[in-house]
């Protein structure tokens, strides 16, 4: 391990999206976005829809959307654990439109509140991801 | 004894089934490498999912409280068992020995004076159970898997399960599939969803010494953090549960045609043995014939 280096790895169900030293990572926490650098105090933190910026010196090599997860950060790695990871230059703005167009309309349309809820969290991923695209 | 227009047709057949097991065996191979692939690919999620759960699972004492995916409901009255069988049959003993295995435990446990409730994934489980565990269905699943296990497959039987456990509907559920060991062999085994079991300590843990003991900071709570990391691990554990169970699937179809294949060779030559046999035989007689006319002259 490069000394001075934070390990950050992002992982989804499917398999292993990034592994590599980098020198600082921000990562969007529920409570707030947080950067990483290396020697952090250990934590565990759930996530919000938003952007991971990956850092390489002063500059931003990298900046992937993700939704739903968690992050595990030690002083020597930060390990995130993502259930959807998109990088930012694929996201398809169109694409993402209208399923949120669609969205609204399954919100308005559905018959409990449970699953309207459930529409509404998707919706709230497909509007940061928009956010993100900007 | 057969004519040899008989024997000839059997031949054919016998050479086109030949040529279809051998097509489906290169098939599974194929599948199976990929299969194999997409299993490997997701143990990195699984291995960090469960490290988490077991720093964070140490925390939370029994008695103590905590979420009830984690601690039970304290009671096991009610089991949910989750079947993964495949939709597609050809592959050997794959869901035979699926379903004895389930049937086994079933009885065993209706035995014990349990309930017992079942999600069945794949369409040959569903069509051998039905006859007789059908009332005890609550889910089934048929050709789910299309084309390969995804992750959304896994969320959906994982949010059923949820559902069901947040109603009250079941205490303990596991999940029963094929293991894959390699491509010969798959082990059927039974796994513990519901409550949350912490895996052993693994090397993985060994590797961090100065991390052992390190107090986290947990953000938001520690509570809520389980709360969200609990049902995502079941999501998870299903899905490796259904790529286990597709990798198995295909090795087992890929032994089953190799076999059939090989009988289908053994069957071809001892079919060819006959009719050459019997146009000697006839040829023989012929000449038999020709010769004992023109003697008789």
């Amino acid at each position: 391990m490069a000394e001075g280096k934070v390990e950050f790895e992002l992982v989804s169900p499917e398999r292993l999206l990034m592994s590599r030293a980098v020198d600082m990572v921000v990562v969007p926490g529920t409570d707030g976005n947080f950067g990483v650098l290396p020697r952090h105090a250990p934590m565990i933190s759930t996530i919000r829809p938003g952007v991971i910026d990956v850092y390489e010196g002063r500059t931003i090599v990298e900046r992937i959307f993700v939704a739903g997860g968690v992050a595990e950060v030690t002083p020597q790695r930060c390990t995130v654990l993502a259930e959807r990871a998109v990088p930012v230059s694929e996201i398809n703005r169109a694409e993402v439109e209208r399923q949120l167009a669609n969205l609204r309309e399954d919100i308005r349309d559905a018959k409990d509140e449970a699953s309207r809820k459930a529409y509404e969290a998707e919706a709230a991923v497909a509007e940061a991801m928009l956010k993100a695209a900007a | 004894m057969p004519s040899l227009k008989d024997l000839k047709s059997r031949i054919a057949s016998t050479r086109a089934t030949r040529r279809i097991t051998q097509a489906m065996k290169m098939v599974a191979a194929a599948k199976l490498r990929r299969a194999q692939e997409q299993a490997e690919a997701a143990r990195p999620y699984a291995q960090r999912m469960e490290r988490m759960l077991g720093s964070l699972a140490g925390g939370v004492r029994p008695g103590q409280g905590g979420p009830k995916l984690l601690v039970g409901t304290g009671r096991d009255d009610v089991h949910l068992i989750v079947l993964i069988s495949s939709d597609r049959g050809l592959c050997g003993g794959f869901n035979a020995n699926l379903v004895r295995q389930t049937r086994r435990r079933v009885a065993q446990l209706i035995e014990d004076g349990k309930t017992v409730k079942l999600i069945v994934v794949g369409r040959k489980a569903v069509g051998v159970l039905k006859r007789d565990l059908g009332s005890r269905f609550v889910a089934t699943h048929e050709d789910l898997i299309k084309p390969a296990p995804a992750f959304e497959h896994a969320h959906l039987i994982a949010s059923k399960i949820l559902e069901m456990y947040e109603a009250g509907e079941f205490d303990v559920c596991s999940i029963v599939y094929n293991r894959f060991k390699s491509a010969l062999t798959q082990v059927v085994t039974e796994q513990q969803l519901v409550p949350f079991v912490a895996p052993k300590a693994e090397d993985g843990q060994a590797a961090e010494p100065e991390l052992r003991g390190a107090v986290y900071e947990y953000e938001p709570s520690e509570e809520q953090i389980l709360a969200d990391l609990l049902p995502r691990n079941l999501a998870v554990q299903v899905y490796r549960a259904l790529l286990e169970s597709y990798a198995s699937e295909q090795g087992a179809r890929m032994t089953a045609m190799d076999n059939a294949t090989r009988n289908a060779g053994d069957m071809i030559d001892r079919l060819t043995l006959t009719y050459n046999r019997t146009r000697q035989a006839m040829i023989t007689k012929e000449l038999i014939e020709i010769i004992s006319g023109a003697e008789a002259i």
